[in-house]
Order: C-alpha cells, then sequence, then structure tokens
C-alpha cells in the first residue's frame, strides 16, 4: 500500500508548492490526480517517485519511506524521454541491466510484442511516431516489473486519436499485473475512464481539494449518462477548486485593494 | 481525412521504402565524385598548358612534375622518414592535449566552482595566438621535440577543452532524470548516459582539435627543424624546389585528411543513431 502522509514540498525559492498532501492508495488501485496547472502535480509525483523527495511528510511504499528513486517505482514522464543512442529494444531493457542477458532479451521481447511494437525492436527512436515512442516508455517503465507507477501527462502530447488508442491500451497492459497507477492528468474524460478514484487538487499551496470515485464498470462507455454524471462531478470540483484558488488570502487581498485605490 | 486513414498514415512512417534506399546510396556515391570535378579539372588544365609551352612552369610544377618528385622522395625514402617523424609529433601533441583537455574539459563542464575557477584563465590564455608561445617554449623547453610537441598540444587543447566543457554542459538533464529513475549508479550514469550523450560533440571536438594539431605541427617545423614534412617545405624554399614544396604540401593534405578519417571512422559505430537524424 502506498500511503502518503502530510507530504509538503517548499521548493528552495520559497514557493510552497504542496501543503500537506496525505493520501492512501491500494495495490492495484488506479488513481487519477488532475486540476489547474501549476497545482503541484508534477511535484506530487516527483515526492512520490523519490525524484525530489517532499520537504516534510512521509511517503511509505508497504511501509517502506521512499526519499529516493525506488526498484518497486516506475515513472513515465510526458515526454518518452527516450535514449537516442539506443535502439528501441536496448531503450526497453534499460532498467534491467543488472539481470543475465538472456533474461533480459525475453522479457524485451515479451513486453515489446505486448505494446505491439516487436517489429521495431532494432529501429531508433527518431524513426518512431510519438505514439510509439510513448510506448517504448510505457513498455520501459513496466519491464521491471513496479508495483507502482506514476504517470505525469503521458498522453498530452499526442494526437486526440493515438490519446485514446494509449488509455485503452494502458488499460490492458495493467490488468497483467495490476500495479498501482498513479496518473497525472488535464483531461477530464481520461481520468475517468481510467481512474477508480479521481482526486482533484487545488494550487497555492497544492492540496487534495476533493476526491471522487468513480465506480463504472469497464471497459467504460465515454457516451454513457453515467459517465456524464461523474464527469459532471469532477467539473464541478475542479471549477470550485480554481474559484477558490483565485479568492485571494487576506494579505493578498488588501494589497490588490489598495493597488485598486492607486489606479 | 478520416480517423482511419490517419492511422495507417503513421503507421507506414516507420518504414522506408526499397528504392529510397537505392537512390540513398546512388547518391552517397556520386556526391564526393562532384567534390573531384574542379581540382581535376585545374590540375589537367595546367599539365597542358605547361606541355604547350605557353607556360614555363618552373615556380608552379605542372601535376606530371610533382608526381615524379613524390616518387623521387618515397625511392630516397625521405618522403618516409619525413613523414613519419611528422605524424610522430603530431600523434604525441594531439595525445597530450586531448588528454589534458578532456580532463578539465570535464571537470568544468561537470562542476560550476572548477568552471568559474578555470575558465577565465583559459578563455583569457586562448586570445593568444598559439605561434606566440613559440619564443617561450624554445627558451624553457629547447628547440628540439618538446617545444614543438608542446606547441601542438597547446593548439589541440583549446577546442577539445571548449568542446568537452559543453557537451557536458548541454547533456539532456531529462536524460540524466531517467538514469535517476532506474537507479544508476554514478560510474553506470556516467557510461550509460553522460559517455553516449557527450560522444557526438566530443568527435567533433577532436576533429578540430586534429586539425589545429596539423596546422601547429606545420607551424613548428618551419620555425625550424633537421626532419620532418615541415622541413621539406623549408628545404625547397631554400634550394628554390617548388615542386618538392608542393609535394610536402600534398602530403601534409593526404596525411591530415587520413587522421581525420581514422578519427571518423573509429567513432561511426557509435554515432549511427545520429545519422537518422541526419537522413531525414
Ligand atoms: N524546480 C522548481 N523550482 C521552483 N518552483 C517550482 C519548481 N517546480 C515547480 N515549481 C512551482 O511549484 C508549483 C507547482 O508546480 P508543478 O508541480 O509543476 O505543477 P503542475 O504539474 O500541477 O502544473 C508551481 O507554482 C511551480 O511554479
Ligand atoms: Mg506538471
Amino acid at each position: 500500500m502506498l500511503v502518503l502522509d502530510r507530504v509538503s514540498k517548499t521548493y528552495p525559492n520559497a514557493v510552497q508548492a504542496l501543503g500537506g498532501v496525505s493520501v492512501e492508495v491500494e495495490p492495484g488501485e488506479i488513481v487519477a490526480v488532475i486540476g489547474g496547472s501549476g497545482c503541484g502535480k508534477s511535484t506530487l509525483l516527483r515526492a512520490i517517485s523519490g525524484l525530489d523527495p517532499a520537504s516534510a511528510g512521509t511517503v511509505l511504499l508497504d511501509g517502506e519511506r521512499i526519499s529516493a528513486p525506488h526498484q518497486k517505482i516506475g515513472i513515465i514522464f510526458q515526454e518518452p524521454r527516450l535514449l537516442p543512442w539506443l535502439k528501441v529494444a536496448g531503450n526497453v531493457g534499460f532498467g534491467l541491466g543488472d539481470r543475465p542477458k538472456q533474461e533480459r532479451a525475453a522479457r524485451v521481447a515479451t513486453a515489446l510484442k505486448r505494446v505491439g511494437l516487436a517489429d521495431q525492436a532494432a529501429a531508433w527512436p527518431r524513426e518512431l511516431s510519438g505514439g510509439q515512442a510513448q510506448r517504448v516508455a510505457i513498455a520501459r517503465a513496466l519491464v521491471p516489473r513496479p508495483e507502482v507507477l506514476l504517470l505525469d501527462e503521458p498522453f498530452s502530447a499526442l494526437d486526440a486519436f493515438t490519446r485514446t488508442d494509449l488509455q485503452a491500451h494502458l488499460l490492458d497492459l495493467w490488468a497483467d499485473a495490476k500495479p498501482t497507477l498513479i496518473l497525472v492528468t488535464h483531461d477530464v474524460d481520461e481520468a475517468i475512464v481510467l481512474a477508480d478514484r479521481v482526486m482533484v487538487m487545488c494550487p497555492r499551496p497544492g492540496r487534495i481539494f476533493d476526491e471522487i470515485a468513480v465506480d463504472l464498470p469497464r471497459p467504460r462507455d465515454r457516451q454513457s449518462a453515467a459517465f456524464d454524471f461523474v464527469k459532471r462531478r469532477v467539473l464541478a470540483a475542479l471549477d470550485r477548486s480554481l474559484s477558490r484558488a483565485v479568492a485571494p488570502a487576506d494579505g493578498e487581498a488588501k494589497a490588490s485593494a489598495g493597488a485598486a485605490l492607486w489606479w | 481525412m478520416s480517423l482511419v486513414t490517419m492511422t495507417i498514415a503513421a503507421e507506414q512512417r516507420g518504414t522506408v521504402p526499397a528504392e529510397r534506399t537505392a537512390a540513398k546510396k546512388w547518391t552517397r556515391l556520386a556526391r564526393p565524385a562532384l567534390g573531384l570535378v574542379l581540382p581535376v579539372t585545374l590540375a589537367v588544365v595546367w599539365e597542358f598548358v605547361v606541355r604547350m609551352g605557353w607556360a614555363s612552369g618552373r615556380l608552379a610544377p605542372p601535376p606530371s612534375v610533382i608526381f615524379q618528385e613524390f616518387v623521387d622522395l618515397a625511392r630516397s625514402g625521405d618522403l618516409q622518414r619525413n613523414t613519419l617523424v611528422t605524424l610522430g609529433r603530431v600523434a604525441a601533441g594531439f595525445g597530450c592535449g586531448v588528454a589534458v583537455a578532456t580532463i578539465v574539459g570535464a571537470a568544468a563542464g561537470y562542476s560550476p566552482v572548477i568552471r568559474r575557477l578555470l575558465d577565465p584563465s583559459l578563455q583569457a590564455l586562448r586570445a593568444i595566438p598559439s605561434i606566440a608561445w613559440v619564443p617561450l617554449f624554445v627558451l624553457w623547453l629547447g628547440i628540439f621535440e618538446a617545444s614543438k610537441i608542446t606547441l601542438i598540444a597547446v593548439g589541440v587543447f583549446f577546442p577539445v577543452y571548449l568542446g568537452v566543457m559543453g557537451a557536458i554542459q548541454s547533456v539532456d538533464r531529462k536524460l540524466v532524470e531517467v538514469g535517476r529513475a532506474f537507479r544508476l549508479s554514478d560510474v553506470q550514469m556516467v557510461r550509460r548516459i553522460l559517455l553516449p550523450a557527450v560522444l557526438p560533440a566530443y568527435v567533433i571536438a577532436l576533429r578540430s582539435g586534429l586539425g589545429l594539431g596539423w596546422m601547429f605541427v606545420a607551424a613548428a617545423e618551419l620555425l625550424g627543424a633537421s626532419e620532418g614534412l615541415g622541413y621539406l617545405l623549408l628545404d625547397g624554399q631554400e634550394l628554390g624546389k617548388p615542386a618538392e614544396i608542393v609535394a610536402a604540401i600534398v602530403a601534409f593534405a593526404v596525411v591530415g585528411k587520413a587522421t581525420d578519417w581514422l578519427i571518423a571512422f573509429a567513432a561511426a559505430p557509435f554515432l549511427r543513431w545520429e545519422d537518422v537524424v541526419r537522413q531525414e
């Protein structure tokens, strides 16, 4: 189980990006994190991954404190971030550096087949389309069999068709080993199609504003009334999270009132 | 366009049709040949002009005379001996220059403190035309090998230092982060991320460093040497033998280009991933 306990993050420039986030995520659960830009979603994900540890509070995975990148945690970024000097197969096997060659080759081949790129094993990353490259990134993250997979807006740079295609594909891959997924997105549809639970964040400092459970059977029909109902709830929560963020704190209110007088 | 045709188009992008690779092969052969047209034409025209007696060719010998000079120099062993001496000097100077430049450049690229400490002084030294060092080197190191090799090393140092430092500074931090996410140790990080990322720029730096090395060996030998290709230049000048000068120049060009090609050839297997970009 993944447990966040009052996770806060203050950057060296004194920006408080996270102000005490506490969440519990069950093994195999899919959680979507949604919220306006700059509300600390990436910061939260990086704190969980150990790439950029929290400045206060704890991240526990199965009781173990995470303060640096961990073998049980995989991460996928918005860009594929493939290493251009490795062929597709080399990229997929990147996280298996310590394994015997044969095992590595076998696991890479299986993973490539699983993401539908078996015929591209010997291609260079430059030769791939955006969607293919992101599939390779997904395969690379899944090959070490993480218990938790973090995804930071993984599909937002892709065209609409490729995006829905990869969303379905991600669910398919998830079903193999059922890792915990934490997916940051700014696409409400994506959040509801994939997640068991949607967490809406609000900014300054980043906090969990609301949580909406998505109790719909999979695969989910984007056109159904039930889907639409959940979507309205998420949109409403998002709306409120943003308007509360606009209402300034007391000091700021005075300052802006002062500014208004001046002008 | 429907979504279906869009995906088909996207899938076809990955494969290269056979006829296009064939066409590429043809242009790869034809392109260098095109570069030969101008020099070969000029050589043939000059040969013709001298043969016809329209010019004496005494100060600018025609290709046949230069070729004969080559044959004579080779037969006496002078060509081989002097080429080897010059090659040895370049190798020693290049080796020292590259070794120091790589270490200093890597340190300066990696650590901002070292960069702030060293870079201003090095940039100031770089502003000095390297030939200006010669009198000092001669005073310090004598007129023989040591001063020549030092001059070459100094010439090689700067492009390699700048190249290494710039390359390390511009390594994509997003890729370094991938290495961190996969928990690479420091040594693994260097071997699996930093080195491959830096290699293309390093090869370019080595090649420009080598070019300067050849420039400075010629300068060093012209300033006084009893053997080497530069000595042949001097000898030809003093004895009024332009064919010997041109033969030495051609030897410089051929050996210089060959060593450059050697670096490019040795690095090619590690840089194949870059070719993909260039062919696009
Ligand atoms: N490395 C950093 N240094 C300083 N401030 C940062 C850094 N990264 C993010 N921030 C700030 O922290 C806040 C949250 O950023 P981020 O987590 O990237 O938001 P999101 O991913 O939700 O768009 C923003 O105000 C941003 O400017
Ligand atoms: Mg972000």
